[in-house]
């Protein structure tokens, strides 16, 4: 009762924020400023997701096999180390990642695409792999007392049992991933990241905003787009939202 | 029909070798019930799933329907045998329906066959197809999802079922329930059934033999008459429990005690010739039964003696009746409540059939004891 009203005063106080900060925004000629970009925002916009779409892509094509992999009992000695190994890698910052992706890779969009796929990889084994744990055994046990092979026992109960999970991981993925997309710019890998920075550098909000709201944007829609997703992949009945 | 000959699993651990099961040999007779008993860690569970090749004998073989279990490819078995476990293991991703014919899926069959079968299983098992066929298993309550369990392990209408301790996490009242709905349904369907069990009043309700294991030896194999009666060490005394003999009369059918031959009077016949039947009887009390036959009272020799009149002015309302198909438990529970020492029997139609006294149950019980003791567990 009482969050419930908390919550509702917090949604009118950000819609009267945000109604004011579009007013001053405008008074101040901002929107004039950004407007000015519309071709630069398209260009690079479509440039930065086509970064997201390639490196996710393969961040989940890779991640999710290698979670599963590292579920299989006869992986269960190794599979506790390699995720540690994994952890640690995830600690290495982002900027460092390209950094050395670039020594090795040069420059564009190959170094940019695999230090972002390193980027979002971890969280997407993770959370096969917690996931696939989270299956209790006594539905493999069910499941192999009536006659099911591995495999089918694989795609028909496990797999589907910790998706739920596994979306969650890659919904994580993804928001780093586009949120750390900017970033690309620094090694040539082009992106939302040229009008942001530039705008740092010529100390020029508009330019700067150019970049910055869109990327923004963006983080927001794929995030949406993964949750809507995951509502319509995961069956119902191990799906909370339905 | 299930046997086992000789079957020997060893398990290496830290400590050496044990041995789940040591060399046991037994026999499940078709469209029988056989209760695996025991403590936990005796090797009842392990020896169940020697049946389906979840765990593979050391040595010994497993022979089902006279075909040697070995001869099978392991998954293509256990397509053929009923699995039930504690847990029910219900895929929570697919419906009741989907569940239900995960079987006869494997086993290609047709999907609107398989279909037609998960509906008839329903209404089998008193959930109405309807509203359940589309329902996920969090949607069911504990006892539906266990009902829904046995339905998935019959689905292929398989010869023999393996069920793993299938009503151990039901509440007492729903595990009563379910279990009488199971011996319903067993009745018809005649399967063979291996049944794994920690609760001896379970394995009594249930078997119709029961072997009890420990450390991996089959210590008794028998019936449950026989195990309760005749238990061949102190370990299955113990088991069993010192109130076996109790226990016993939830074998016996009221009928099985009846003194049929039980003479009756209507309320319009007189005391003379009451106290006459009772003579003749020797019996202290006679039976009023109305024009249908159905007992509607009774009198007493006491209240007979020195007097005149019909029977319905000097008889008293039963106390109680008990059914032919009710167990000895019930009809000894009903004595002891209303402090009698008989009790009149109805048949299924509500006529008069005879009584049943303390007596004659006791020495019906105690008949077991005086031919010589039997030894040796088969």
């Amino acid at each position: 009762m009482h969050a419930a009203w908390t919550g509702r005063a917090l949604i009118a106080v950000a819609f009267v924020a945000t109604f004011a900060l579009g007013v001053v925004a405008q008074r101040s000629g901002l929107f004039d400023q950004i407007a000015k970009y519309r071709s630069d925002i398209i260009y690079l916009s479509q440039q930065q997701m086509k970064l997201v779409a390639i490196s996710g892509g393969l961040a989940i094509a890779i991640g999710v096999p290698l979670g599963l992999w590292l579920s299989r009992p006869r992986m269960r000695r190794v599979a506790e180390s390699m995720m540690q190994a994994l952890n640690i890698g995830s600690t290495v910052p982002t900027l460092a990642v390209l950094a050395l992706a670039m020594t090795f890779l040069g420059i564009g969009t190959v170094p940019a695409v695999f230090a972002l796929g390193i980027a979002s990889l971890l969280p997407i084994v993770r959370n096969t792999y917690a996931g696939m744990l989270g299956v209790p055994p006594y539905f493999v046990e069910a499941a192999t007392g009536m006659g099911m092979r591995p495999m089918q026992i694989l795609t028909g109960v496990e797999l589907p049992n910790a998706l739920y999970v596994t979306f969650a991981g890659i919904r994580t993925a993804l928001a780093i991933n586009v949120g750390t997309a900017p970033l690309a710019f620094l090694i040539g890998g082009g992106g939302l990241g040229e009008l942001i920075f530039t705008g740092i550098d010529l100390n020029e909000p508009g330019m700067m905003l150019a970049g910055a709201i869109p990327t923004a944007l963006l983080a927001v829609l794929v995030d949406f787009a993964v949750a809507v997703v995951s509502f319509l992949v995961v069956p119902r009945g191990v799906n909370p939202l339905r | 029909m299930i046997k086992l000959d000789n079957v020997t699993k060893a398990f290496e651990t830290a400590a050496g070798t044990t041995l789940a099961a040591d060399h046991v040999s037994f026999e499940v007779v078709e469209g029988e019930i056989c209760v695996l008993l025991g403590p936990s860690g005796c090797g009842k569970t392990t020896t169940l799933k020697m049946v389906n090749r979840l765990v593979q004998p050391t040595s010994g073989k497993i022979y089902i329907n006279d075909k040697d279990t070995d001869a099978y490819d392991p998954v293509e078995l256990r397509r053929t045998i009923g699995y039930v476990i504690q847990q029910i293991g219900l895929f929570p991703n697919m419906t009741v329906e989907e569940n239900i014919c995960v079987v006869p899926k494997l086993l290609g069959w047709d999907m609107a066959k398989a279909r037609k079968r998960a509906a008839e299983l329903l209404d089998t098992i008193n959930l109405e197809p309807a509203i359940f066929l589309k329902r996920y298993p969090k949607e069911l309550s504990g006892g539906q999802q266990q009902r829904v369990g046995v339905a998935r392990a019959l689905a292929a209408d398989p010869p023999v079922l393996l069920m793993d301790e299938p009503f151990g996490a039901i509440d007492p009242i729903n595990r009563e329930v379910i279990q009488d709905e199971f011996l319903k349904i067993h009745r018809r369907l005649k399967k063979t059934v291996m049944f794994v069990s920690h609760d001896i009043d379970e394995a009594v309700k249930m078997a119709d033999k029961i072997a009890i294991f420990r450390a991996g030896k089959l210590e008794q194999f028998d019936s449950p008459d026989n195990i309760l009666a005749h238990p061949v060490n102190d370990f299955i005394a113990d088991f069993v429990g010192t109130d076996r003999t109790l226990k016993r009369l939830r074998l016996v059918k009221v009928e099985a005690a009846l003194d049929a031959g039980a003479p009756r009077v209507t309320g319009d016949e007189s005391v003379e010739r009451a106290a006459a039947v009772m003579n003749e009887h020797r019996h202290d009390f006679v039976v009023m039964v109305d024009a249908g036959g159905r007992p509607h009272g009774y009198v007493a020799r006491d209240a007979c003696t020195g007097r005149t009149g019909t029977v319905a002015e000097h008889g008293d309302a039963l106390p109680a009746t008990v059914g032919l198909d009710d167990d000895l438990r019930t009809a000894v529970s009903m004595m002891f409540m209303h402090d009698t020492r008989w009790l009149a029997c109805v048949d299924r139609d509500g006529r008069f059939a005879g009584f049943v006294t303390q007596k004659g149950i006791t020495s019906l019980l105690g008949e077991t004891y005086k031919v010589a003791p039997r030894t040796g567990g088969r």
